[in-house]
């Protein structure tokens, strides 16, 4: 079966720091893909390549029919803005700290895509905003403002709003890195129930039971290329890669 | 002494002066400077140089020359390049263009005070640049230009005083006015400025409610 997302030979540097030096990463349609690693190997970098919101100086993004060559971009700065924006509007983002749009209500951060950019009709696109908050357990905070919200609640409305678009992958970035710890499970209990709704995921985090439990397929990354990659239950339980052994020993057991 | 007669005659055509010639030498500049400080800001941001360029030296040229030098090159220097233009329209053709270049500043620190992730954020939901300032950006940074704003308002309310020497009819033009035959300029000048202070001050009151209320997704 072919991927429904599928990145190959993925480079990108920051100056002198080659931060990817050709990755590859293939989704297949409803799968759960985890990308795990130190700080600084580069997978929040290829989860950003993902959706352009990076430009890789090379390599190939494919999410269904949408293609993007960045080795061959057009010329042109439009040009290449908007094959860039139509690989974007095929997956949805969850950001580490969430980046609602804090002077919108709750509803309103979930319509901006849908309704403003799409044009699809306000009430049915407000029916089915009502119906992910309910899902992401937020049923009745439509009218709040973010403020107003815990940061398990915002990071809930920021993976609604990405699903509000109807994407094909659901990307997340470290989505509990920047919460307090009890407010982790909320958010990662809503990202399994996604997964075993059959949401095409690609994640970023160091949940490593989280990835354990959900992911399909878990990739390490360390300085920029893919050290190992496999089924959870191989990578993590029983990994073959020295490097990966070592970064497990250190997460799992910190002191 | 002060003749407590003039000063009582002189409350309304002073009155008059403001209501009919500050205020909206004020409006209409301070809305036309502001479209233009919002344009120059996003040229200044843009990433083509020589967009960017040309509005790095508008901004230069406004705040290095004196806006009464502005004013007498679109009233009395342009005519000489062919190009009369009448006493109101000049007077608010340069108040703007000063307007423009000052504001264009704020407007643009204020962009940029915007977190980057709420561009990113804008651009996964599919918004593009025109859509995310529209929705996203310029409302945020509109909470944050409103205090530097209102100064700048404040300065022009006290700043149109200037066009008075373009032969311009406003509060500042029919003190010296009455006060010119009367030699009471002690009362007329001092009732100018008072008129003056209570516009300003009231500019500032207005000024803390709109923050309050810009506010109010902040604190919630």
């Amino acid at each position: 079966m072919s991927a429904l997302l599928e990145a190959t030979g993925l480079q990108k540097s920051f100056g002198e720091n080659h931060v990817l030096r050709g990755v590859d990463v293939a989704v297949p349609t409803g799968g759960v893909s985890v990308l795990i690693g130190p700080s600084g190997s580069g997978k929040t970098t290829v989860l950003r390549c993902l959706n352009a919101l990076e430009r890789p100086e090379a390599g190939t993004v494919r999410i269904g029919g949408v293609a993007v060559d960045f080795g061959a971009l057009p010329a042109r700065r439009r040009a290449a803005q908007r094959a860039e924006a139509a690989l974007r509007a095929q997956s949805g983002m969850v950001f580490q700290s969430h980046h609602l749009f804090p002077h919108r209500t709750v509803l309103e951060n979930l319509l901006e895509g849908p309704v403003v950019v799409q044009g699809r009709p306000r009430e049915e696109v407000r029916a089915e905003a009502l119906a992910l908050l309910e899902r992401v357990g937020l049923a009745g905070r439509e009218d709040s403002l973010p403020s107003q919200l815990s940061g398990g609640q915002q990071q809930r409305v920021g993976i609604a709003r990405a699903l509000a678009i109807r994407p094909q992958v659901v990307l997340f970035d470290e989505p509990t890195s920047s919460l307090d710890p009890e407010l982790v499970g909320e958010v990662l209990a809503v990202m399994r129930d996604l997964a075993d709704g059959g949401t095409t995921m690609v994640v970023v985090t160091h949940e490593i039971r989280f990835a354990q439990q959900v992911a399909d397929e878990v990739l390490f990354l360390d300085g920029g290329v893919v050290v190992e990659r496999g089924p959870a239950a191989q990578v993590i339980a029983d990994p073959r890669e020295e490097r990966t052994r070592r970064f497990l020993r250190r997460l799992l057991e910190p002191l | 002494m002060v003749d407590w007669e003039l000063v009582r005659s002189s409350a309304w055509p002073l009155l008059q002066g403001l209501v009919l010639g500050t205020v909206p030498l004020t409006a209409a500049s301070f809305a036309f400077g502001l479209a233009i400080a919002v344009v120059v800001a996003l040229m200044r941001l843009s990433p083509v140089r020589l967009v960017s360029g040309v509005a790095r030296v508008y901004v230069s040229a406004i705040r290095g020359t004196p806006l009464l030098v502005q004013l007498f090159i679109v009233f009395y220097a342009l005519p000489s390049l062919g190009v009369t233009i009448d006493p109101w329209p000049s007077a608010i053709l340069a108040l703007s263009l000063n307007v423009g270049g000052y504001a264009s500043e704020v407007v643009r620190s204020a962009i940029l005070s915007v977190p980057r992730g709420q561009w990113e954020a804008a651009a996964t939901v599919g918004m593009g640049y025109g859509t995310t300032l529209r929705r996203v950006v310029l409302p945020q940074a509109s909470r944050l230009a409103v205090p530097p704003l209102s100064n700048t308002l404040i300065s022009l309310v006290k700043d149109t005083s200037l066009v008075s020497v373009v032969t311009v009819t406003e509060l500042f033009r029919v003190a010296q006015q009455i006060a010119a035959p009367t030699y009471e300029f002690l009362a007329l000048y001092s009732m100018a400025a008072v008129y003056y202070w209570v516009v300003c001050a009231l500019l500032a009151a207005v000024q803390d409610r709109l923050e309050v209320r810009l506010n109010r997704y902040v604190t919630a």
